[in-house]
């Protein structure tokens, strides 16, 4: 099948032509949402940090706000501050300006409050929502396409089924010089030996050991038995008895190609292949870390079924169990309960999925983005002050 | 003939069901090659546990392969395998707690 997609200054190639409206701080959430909801084509993210946010914390607020901006399914992006908050409004229009790409921002404290700040950013968004529209799709090759594999409300069949295939495509993907990202390193806990064995060399291999145990040390602090978060409750109903049972199915995702790296939480891959990005299990965190390190597209595995999406990439929904899938068919796009019911192998079931992928990427809409999911959701290492 | 129940790994000692399983049922798994044929002890639902050969109180549940977390009670072949009688040995702060 003939790829199209839109080829930006910087060389990255996106899949959507979204005109981003990007809070700096929950503050300024609002005022983005209004404006974003005047403009054809706008998107916003509802941030719910940015202020009183000290440190590394601060840091990632504001990488992430920037890379979103950054990633290629944006064709230009409006920043929209309250003035006094923590994150630098004109500097993440600048930093996001740096791809070439349309950016420009509105600050509320400088233009007079709500009213006037939201007048004057519909203003501007619809400048740059009629250039979006003139924007032309090129023809694009597979290997330019980064993914984001996640998975979430697992059950047993998640990693008997729809994992297994969603790794059948990472690993096509990867043969074919195309990038994946995997994450969720809460649910690598009792399988990190296995991937450590498919890193790349031994200093990859001692980075996923050291963001597991950390991952569990912090765990560890709280006095608890992770039981209590993880699996979740709705993990052990569907069969999930402890963590390592759920991180041994959970890997399956990642398929079976060399690990390249480990990405810290929000950054980009810098080169092509596998990585694994160091997220927490909670999937709109691990989502969002992804969409920031420049993934087009999130495949989704789940065995409970999740409506979850996002407002500037599309997610496919491939869901192992059965039922889940009949209960749920609103929310997923691929039914991998196939392989649990004995009438497809996992390569048949990855190949309907690889086929749905090229399908997304000319433009065909997924369930999630039907339907407007488009969670968003920060990591935060520690409170605001 | 349909599956009943998965063996992900030749070394694993249990078995995961792919419909709901009834007390009394008997159930032919395919471990690797071997059939064995095992009486369900108790009712499984859908993508829940049993074993498919005794455990020792202290043993270790592989799945996958892998180790997945400790048997707490001795559990006999066909009996449901879950939080009941599995402990996990990661991400175990309250053991730390208890250990101070």
């Amino acid at each position: 099948m003939k790829l199209e997609g839109y080829r930006r200054e910087d060389g990255k190639v996106g899949i959507r032509n979204h005109l981003l409206i990007i809070p700096a701080s929950v503050c300024a959430s609002e005022v983005a949402k209004a404006i974003s909801e005047r403009v054809n084509g706008a998107v916003y993210i509802p941030n719910q940090h940015g202020c009183c946010q000290i440190g590394p914390d601060l840091e990632l607020t504001t990488k992430v706000l920037v890379n979103f901006g950054k990633n290629p399914n944006v064709g230009a992006a409006l920043v929209v501050g309250l003035g006094c908050e923590g994150v630098p409004t004109k500097k993440v229009s600048e930093e996001i300006a740096k791809t070439g790409k349309m950016v420009d921002y509105v600050v509320i404290q400088e233009n007079k409050g709500t009213v006037n700040t939201i007048a004057v950013g519909v203003k501007k968004a619809r400048e740059m929502a009629e250039k979006l529209s003139l924007m032309k799709k090129e023809e694009i090759d597979i290997s330019e396409i980064t993914i984001g594999i996640e998975c979430g409300g697992s059950d047993t069949t998640s990693g008997l089924a729809s994992n297994p295939a969603v790794g059948y495509v990472s690993d096509k993907l990867v043969d074919l010089n195309g990038t994946s990202i995997f994450s969720e390193t809460t649910e690598f806990i009792g399988a990190e030996h296995i991937l450590a064995k498919r890193a790349r060399n031994e200093e990859v291999a001692q980075k996923i050991m050291k963001i597991v145990l950390d991952c569990e040390k912090k765990a560890n602090t709280m006095g608890v038995d992770l039981r209590s978060g993880q699996p979740t409750p709705g993990n052990i109903e569907g069969g999930l008895t402890t963590i390592e049972e759920k991180s041994l199915g959970c890997i399956y995702k990642g398929g079976t190609r060399t690990i390249e790296d480990v990405l810290a939480y929000g950054d980009m891959p810098s080169g092509k292949g596998l990585y694994i990005m160091d997220t927490p299990g909670q999937d709109i965190e691990s989502i969002t870390g992804m969409l920031a390190g420049g993934a087009v597209l999130i495949i989704f595995t789940t065995g409970r079924g999740t409506p979850t999406g996002s407002a500037i990439a599309p997610v496919i929904k491939v869901c192992g169990n059965p039922e889940s899938y009949e209960r749920m068919k609103d929310n997923i796009d691929v039914n991998a309960g196939t392989i649990i019911d004995g009438t497809k192998t996992i390569s048949d079931v990855g190949e309907e999925i690889y086929s749905q992928m090229l399908e997304v990427i000319n433009g065909k809409f997924t369930k999630a983005e039907s339907l407007n999911h488009r969670e968003f959701g920060i990591y935060k290492m520690i409170s605001t002050f | 003939m349909l599956k009943l129940a998965v063996v992900a790994h030749k070394d694993d000692n249990v078995a995961t069901t792919v419909k709901d399983l009834s007390k009394g049922e008997n159930v032919l798994v395919d471990i690797f090659g071997t059939e064995k044929n095992i009486m369900l002890k108790e009712d499984i639902p859908f993508g829940h546990k049993f074993a498919i050969k005794d455990i020792k109180k202290g043993e270790e549940i592989f799945k996958y392969g892998e180790e997945i977390g400790q048997a707490t009670q001795d559990i006999k072949e066909g009996e449901y395998v879950h939080v009941h009688n599995v402990v996990s040995e990661r991400g175990r702060g309250d053991l730390e707690v208890d250990a101070k």
